[in-house]
């Protein structure tokens, strides 16, 4: 393409890049005329539900199923073994996290459970309430086995061993040991030491996993109907697990409930019931109810980090070390592995700050609560909390205002490209504009002035900042480099039909964060087209080009710049044939709002629909020897840069109740650099969708176990999410700096706002209870939490 | 077979259309107006009655679907989403929606209009806490609300002028 158009995407007339464009998708969710995977009924629709272990560690002696199968209803009971022979087991390992180790997985417990709520037995009757009373009905003999619920003791000696073939309960160990870290501390004018505990949470989908499997053995043809992030990964898993050649696996996702990485993994439940569909031979569906949720769908974010900080008395930081500990239930989770958290704390702690003498451990082992995996912001809220958090720790230490050991240390906007002490690096950010840019807009001053008088009144407010880094637009380094089946690159093939119109095919998905929207918009600024005459089709299998989906915050950057380039690829091809037919050199053409147009002065020479005309009804009136192509297909994947690293700062104002516990919030902004903007409302929704999912890990969210490993609220009525009383609103502001990466040059935006949310509260209560002497450092920083470290109770 | 259970009849009125239907005593209303009147646009969240997703009108009063037994609808009128799209009642509140970007996966979406049709009859002029304190019997794990209390603001405005 020697001659491909030059003109840049910033400068197409008529952009649609930039503007908030309300979502086309949206209107049918609004009429209740989604179609969310529970919505969809086939002919001949079975219902699967599981019997699931009751202990988090038994031995399975028998199963006694003969009552079950006499149910009215039934049409089948499989458990492990039998299950087993249809559906291989997995074990979840990258190769590029060295050392990581996992257990043999199974779709269906075989021989023992390893948590409450791993699935044992299933049942497939004609309704979902036909296969519980017949669960009712199964026997199992169980022999309870020692149960490991406690990462601080999972290494010890006198601990049992959760999978004896793996030795030790062990799952991964990384260190990382970065300048003269001994020599910092040993010269440091101050160190101080912290611990902090971010208590493990999940992400409570409010659509939980849904999954409709048929198989036509007619055609050989098993199609899947999956509320997933990650279509094509699920394809290649379930084919290869089955046994099953790729082609002949059709993955479909329509509308999907929430996602926040929850739905981007495999789960046993999941192949197992595709498995079913294929022994059965007629659709398969399983939507889990909420307890199932809780047991079954991933944690996340339990971790124990020891931190230490070596300051300057004027306020420079010269070390920093971490030792974390995290507890990921009794297997790695398939196929993207429970390292990557921690992997995620070790790489990216202190990465906004310029320092050179880093020291980390991470230690990841097993234990028999539900498995834990990536959940929005993957490690982020974690190594935000404890950066963030020990910064604060030394500024205290020495007096200092957080706002200024913050401004001396921030990597500063004139020195990138960076490398992080870890390694990490960073094309182009702006600590400092956006530290610069929040303080203004949350008036930190005069919040300081308030502060002080509210003290004088007993009253207790305080201010929290946190700045931050965020991984987006993940290449291959993430995961395919270490053997996942998981595309780093995304396509858009395009096509215009004969009445000029415009359908799209993309890799990535949509969950509600606007992703078809935001291709809309790409697609249409690329070729010249309105929004009305683009429809994006996401979530085929069989029809999208292949692709990762959605997760990383990876489908504006990358599903974007696809459809970018394939859009100014087809405006190639259209205005090479509109040359023909309009006997003008192409090179003068161009196309704007539907039309043919000259570049030179905008007239309109053609309509987009009389080329589609010509080209499909009448091409016999075109040369002979030229064929036009008005379907073109275009796929990228970042190549200079292994992620495209944004960043920004949160701010927020609280108020404590020192006999309550309670906190209010009177202010929290936020400034976020994702480079381009491509739809800013949806940007500043994702950041404050963001942040109060953070805000629920801060201050709710806690999946509670006993000591045998049983979950203690598995309801939401027990479990508590943010609701709308307590949520702040939230004032968002940009500062773009644009990857050099792609054309379009945006970086994600899904994430930053939950990876912030937790380090700023956190420091805001500190800041509060100061004068008090009283600090928080486990979260969720619930009411008892803050009455405990006032001394109250 | 074991296991086998009677069913009875029920006839109520869904959407203003008269329905009878057999229905399992122990079936929930959301899994009634799912399952046998295939009206999807009602979800299901926590099985708690806390989220809000299986919100309907019944009689005029929103109920939870998830708490409610299809066999308790008998003699009543059900209005679902369906309905109330159908009948135009929550066009505006729909277009402040789309506009201000109020909802992100939609799940949530249509118990959240049904509540908020019956807050802005019960209190036409709400402030914004008061918005907020209305909707904490409506879960959203997407959008954060502010943008849900926006655009309730905006349609209480102006319905106000009209």
């Amino acid at each position: 393409m020697a001659d491909m158009i030059k003109d840049h995407i910033l400068d197409r007339p008529n952009s649609y890049i930039g503007r908030s464009v309300p979502r086309p998708n949206a209107k049918r969710l609004l009429s209740g005329r989604g179609t969310f995977t529970d919505d969809i009924k086939l002919p001949r629709m079975t219902h699967v539900a599981f019997l699931r272990s009751h202990f988090a560690h038994a031995e399975i002696v028998s199963i006694d199923a003969s009552a079950a199968k006499e149910s009215d209803g039934v049409v089948a009971v499989v458990a492990g073994v039998e299950m087993a022979e249809v559906c291989a087991p997995w074990v979840g390992v990258l190769s590029h996290l060295e050392g990581l180790k996992s257990a043999p997985q199974h779709a269906l417990a075989v021989k023992k459970a390893s948590w409450q709520g791993e699935p044992v037995v299933a049942v497939v009757a004609h309704t979902r309430a036909q296969a519980e009373d017949a669960i009712e009905l199964i026997d199992i003999e169980w022999k309870e086995l020692p149960v490991v619920t406690d990462m601080e003791t999972a290494l010890e000696d006198d601990t049992p061993v959760i999978h004896p073939d793996l030795g030790d309960n062990l799952a991964w160990r990384r260190n990382l040991d970065v300048g003269d870290v001994d020599a910092a501390f040993a010269n440091a004018d101050h160190v101080i030491e912290e611990t902090y505990i971010s208590n493990r949470h999940t992400g409570v989908c409010l659509e939980t996993r849904a999954i409709l499997a048929d198989y036509n053995p007619g055609e050989d043809q098993l199609t899947i109907y999956h509320s997933t992030q990650a279509p094509h990964m699920m394809q290649s898993l379930f084919a290869k697990h089955l046994d099953i050649e790729e082609h002949k696996v059709r993955v479909i996702c329509k509308d999907v409930g929430g996602s926040f990485g929850i739905k981007v993994h495999s789960y046993p439940d999941e192949y197992a019931t595709v498995a079913l569909a294929y022994m059965l031979k007629r659709p398969v569906k399983f939507i889990a109810d909420r307890l199932e949720s809780f047991t079954s769908d991933i944690h996340a974010r339990d971790h124990r980090i020891t931190t230490k900080i070596a300051v300057s008395n004027d306020g420079i930081i010269q070390a920093m070390e971490i030792d974390d500990l995290t507890g990921i239930g009794p297997y790695s989770v398939y196929p993207r592995t429970s390292g990557i958290e921690a992997n995620q704390v070790v790489n990216l702690t202190g990465g906004q700050y310029q320092h050179e003498n880093y020291r980390a451990q991470a230690t990841v082992v097993y234990q028999n609560k539900s498995p834990m995996c990536q959940y929005r912001a993957v490690g982020h809220p974690i190594l935000t909390l404890i950066t963030e958090g020990i910064v604060d720790d030394a500024a205290r230490a020495i007096g200092m205002d957080p706002l200024e050991i913050r401004r001396k240390n921030l990597v500063p906007d004139d020195a990138y490209p960076h490398k992080s002490a870890s390694g990490m690096p960073f094309e182009n950010l702006s600590h400092q504009a956006s530290l610069e840019k929040l303080v203004k807009m949350m008036d930190y001053d005069g919040l300081r002035k308030d502060q002080a008088a509210a003290r004088e009144q007993g009253i207790y407010r305080g201010i929290g900042l946190a700045t931050f880094i965020e991984v987006t637009n993940p290449g291959p380094a993430f995961y395919g480099v270490g053997g996942a089946p998981i595309s780093a690159q995304d396509g858009a093939t395009m096509r215009l039909d004969a009445k000029g119109n415009v359908i799209v095919e993309i890799g990535v998905t949509e969950q509600g964060q606007g992703a078809e929207a935001v291709v809309a918009q790409c697609a249409a600024t690329a070729l010249g087209v309105t929004m009305d005459k683009i429809k994006v089709i996401s979530g085929d299998t069989d029809i999208t080009p292949y692709g990762g989906g959605t997760w990383g915050s990876r489908a504006a950057g990358i599903g974007g710049e696809a459809a970018v380039q394939a859009g100014k690829a087809l405006r190639q091809n259209i205005v090479e044939v509109a040359g023909i037919m309009l006997q003008s050199d192409p090179t003068t053409l161009d196309i704007r709002d539907n039309n043919i147009v000259d570049i030179a002065d905008g007239t309109e020479r053609m309509t987009l629909a009389e080329v589609g005309r010509v080209c499909y009804y009448r091409p016999d009136t075109l040369p002979k020897d030229y064929q036009s192509e008005l379907v073109v297909t275009r796929h990228y994947v970042p190549k200079q840069f292994p992620f495209a690293f944004t960043n920004g700062v949160q701010g927020c104002y609280i108020e404590v109740d020192t006999n309550t516990g309670f906190i209010e919030f009177k202010k929290y902004c936020v400034v976020e650099d994702c480079g381009t903007v491509i739809n800013p409302q949806l940007v500043d929704e994702q950041v404050r969708g963001g942040v109060i999912q953070g805000l629920g890990g801060a201050l709710y969210e806690e999946c509670l176990y006993s000591p045998e490993g049983q979950i203690l609220n598995g309801t939401m009525a027990d479990y508590l999410v943010p609701m709308a009383a307590e949520m702040p609103d939230i004032e968002v502001g940009h500062i773009e700096s644009p990857t050099l990466d792609s054309e379009l040059g945006a970086k994600g935006a899904g994430e930053a706002g939950t990876g912030g949310a937790p380090a700023v509260v956190m420091n805001a209560i500190n800041d509060a209870l100061h004068p008090l002497n009283a600090k928080v450092t486990v979260q969720p920083f619930t009411p008892e939490r803050i009455l405990q470290a006032l001394g109250k109770i | 077979m074991t296991n086998q259970i009677e069913q009875i009849q029920v006839t109520t009125t869904v959407n203003g259309e008269k329905v009878t239907a057999l229905v399992e005593p122990r079936t929930n209303l959301v899994d009634f107006l799912r399952n046998q009147m295939e009206l999807t646009g009602t979800h299901v969240g926590c099985e708690h009655g806390v989220c809000g997703a299986c919100t309907v009108r019944i009689d005029g009063e929103i109920v939870r679907g998830c708490l409610m037994l299809a066999i308790q609808a008998d003699g009543l009128e059900v209005v679902t989403i369906e309905g109330s799209d159908d009948s135009g009642e929550i066009a505006d509140l729909q277009k402040a929606f789309h506009e201000r970007n109020a909802l992100q996966c939609g799940f949530c979406t249509p118990g959240m209009l049904m509540a908020i049709t019956e807050m802005l009859e019960k209190n036409p002029d709400p402030s914004r806490q008061e918005i907020r304190e209305y909707l904490s019997g409506n879960y959203c794990r997407c959008t954060g609300y502010e943008a849900i209390v926006d655009a309730i603001e905006t349609v209480a405005n102006t319905r106000k002028g009209a």
